[in-house]
């Protein structure tokens, strides 16, 4: 069976280029057509008319569809991860200046990185300039909120003290070259092409911030599963076994030149294959250096669709007051992220699939997330 | 039926398609209407023009741009995507199939932007199609030239009529089943390097 997927150029797309350049979706009687698009919102768009069987969507894009928040509420679901972490946050060679003599270095951690930026902020307020501008990819994206807490955990309020406005990743370098934004948030290759271009300097890893952080989904229309639910499965298996593939160091050359291609990501291929072993330069002028667990493709269940992540999602959005909170709501939540269609299709592959739906999740200032006690926040 | 005291904004980088439609809004007596080309200044622009409906091309990457504006920014009234009642998603599938994006600010009922949208859709369409026929006739003048080319070589080398040298072009295109610009082109290519 054709099955018509959309992507977004990221290297977090690896999987489903994988699975239809290698051979797995064949495996599964697959045919994969893979649609690139422009924007986020073409790509939720297209899903929900059903142009496209499922796409790799921004996991918080599925919350936001199935509340209906700014759009059509339509169920979408996530019944499997594209991998974890891959993003960063990159800031521009001034301010990356003013925060080094704020006390940040390339070894800190996010909270001095943070505590070095609020000096930044507080002194550009005592001077009256303009606050500073952080771009990110979509109000409905990791990327937003992975921003908001670093910014928010360093005592910054991300809606008074700084701006955060939307820019598509193929023109953030251009942005921040233009001292259009002061910084930005967002996946690979576009922080690394920055810091090659020689306009920013990585602050911080988002993993750094939220370990094992997740990211992209597979995200599909809940109705569609329900029709397609044996070509749902056989795609999760071919995807399961693709990520298997691209976590493997020795077919990092391989998926780095296979991504690079125009049609799928069209970026260097060197640049790629640093974010996939996890080597980014932080500024121009120092070495690599090695980011433990940045961007992860399968190991550490990577491509489990935890339920904790959905409320996670759910709670930012409640915290950033994108929504109101409500009984219904949280219900619909729990029900977007599917692990249970995710041990269906992958018991036989996977031995190792949690038992649980939802984990603890922690953060780099000692914070943690339980899911349970989410109802209590409204 | 049309109702005039609507304003619309169209946020599209292609300039002859945002003629096209504004022209097509203007006819059906809408008069209200703003174009944004320039995606410098998004916000500014859709505040000084407060749409009650604006459209944004498919191709332009800056529609995430307006999505977050219409959700963070306190100084625009708040738009959503046209037609939020899921029994329309028939009419979410023409425009993205014509290729664009419409939103509509909160409250608006839905009879009052049904046939702006239809306009658009249609519009969008009619600009796809001239698209199409304009890469067809840019085509098929430059397959033009090349034949007329490859034509003077076979003529001049092999001593044939004009309607020989094509008769053999249409021949070898036809065995190797091939275009004949396609052949011509290999006449062009071979003649070139046998010089």
């Amino acid at each position: 069976m054709k099955l018509i997927l959309g992507f977004i150029p990221l290297l977090d797309c690896a999987s489903l280029v994988v699975a239809a350049e290698r051979g797995f979706a064949a495996e599964e009687d697959l045919e994969l057509a893979l649609v690139r698009e422009t924007s986020w919102a073409n790509i939720r768009d297209r899903v929900v008319v059903g142009h496209f069987d499922a796409a790799h969507m921004l996991g918080p894009m599925t919350v936001a569809s199935t509340l209906g928040i700014g759009h059509v509420k339509v169920p979408v679901i996530a019944p499997f991860a594209l991998g974890l972490g891959g993003n960063a946050i990159t800031v521009s060679l001034r301010l990356w200046e003013q925060m080094t003599s704020e006390g940040a270095s390339v070894e800190s951690d996010p909270g001095t990185h943070a505590a070095a930026l609020k000096g930044v902020v507080v002194s550009r307020e005592k001077a009256r300039r303009e606050p500073l501008t952080f771009a990110m990819v979509y109000p409905f994206s990791c990327h937003n909120y992975e921003l908001r807490y670093w910014l928010a955990a360093g005592g910054i309020d991300p809606d008074r003290e700084v701006r955060l406005i939307v820019i598509p990743p193929p023109f953030l370098v251009d942005a921040l070259r233009a001292g259009q934004i002061d910084g930005f948030c967002v996946g690979e290759p576009w922080n690394s092409v920055a810091v090659h271009a020689g306009v920013g300097a990585i602050v911080t890893a988002t993993t750094a911030i939220w370990p094992f952080s997740p990211e992209k989904v597979l995200g599909c229309r809940l109705e569609w599963a329900q029709r397609h639910p044996k070509q749902l499965a056989s795609l999760q298996r071919a995807l399961y076994r693709a990520s298997q593939w691209c976590e493997r160091p020795r077919n990092r050359a391989e998926l780095a030149t296979l991504l690079s291609q125009p049609r799928y990501v069209g970026a260097p291929a060197e640049l790629l294959r640093q974010a996939l072993e996890g080597q980014l330069a932080q500024t121009t002028h120092s070495k690599p250096s090695h980011l433990e667990n940045f961007y992860i493709p399968a190991q550490h269940n990577a491509t489990f669709p935890w339920v904790s992540h959905a409320l996670w999602f759910y709670a930012q959005m409640l915290r950033w007051k994108q929504v109101e909170f409500s009984a219904d709501h949280l219900a619909a939540v729990r029900a977007t992220y599917r692990p249970d269609l995710y041990r269906a299709a992958l018991a036989s592959l996977n031995p190792a699939i949690p038992v649980e739906d939802s984990k603890i999740e922690r953060f780099f200032d000692g914070q943690t997330f339980d899911p349970a006690q989410l109802p209590s926040m409204g | 039926m049309s109702d005039p005291a609507l304003r619309i904004l169209l946020v599209d980088q292609n300039v002859t398609r945002a003629s096209i439609l504004e022209e097509g809004l203007r006819e059906a007596g809408y008069t209200n209407v703003a174009v944004v080309r320039d995606m410098q200044n998004l916000l500014r622009r859709i505040v000084d023009a407060d749409p009650d409906v604006i459209f944004i091309d498919l191709e332009n990457p800056n529609r995430d741009v307006l999505e977050q504006m219409f959700q963070v920014s306190r100084c625009v009234r708040r738009p959503i995507a046209m037609f939020v009642d899921h029994s329309d998603t028939d009419m979410i599938r023409a425009a993205v199939e014509s290729g664009v994006g419409a939103y509509v600010v909160d409250g608006l009922r839905k009879e009052r932007v049904k046939s702006i949208l239809d306009m658009a859709v249609s519009r969008f369409n009619a600009f796809s199609q001239l698209r199409d026929e304009l890469d067809r006739a840019k085509q098929e003048l430059e397959d033009r030239k090349i034949i007329e080319r490859a034509k003077g070589i076979l003529m001049k080398e092999r001593g044939l009529s004009e309607d020989a040298a094509y008769g053999l072009l249409r021949k070898a295109a036809m065995n190797d089943n091939r275009r004949v610009a396609e052949v011509a082109q290999s006449v062009v290519t071979a003649a070139r390097l046998l010089k």
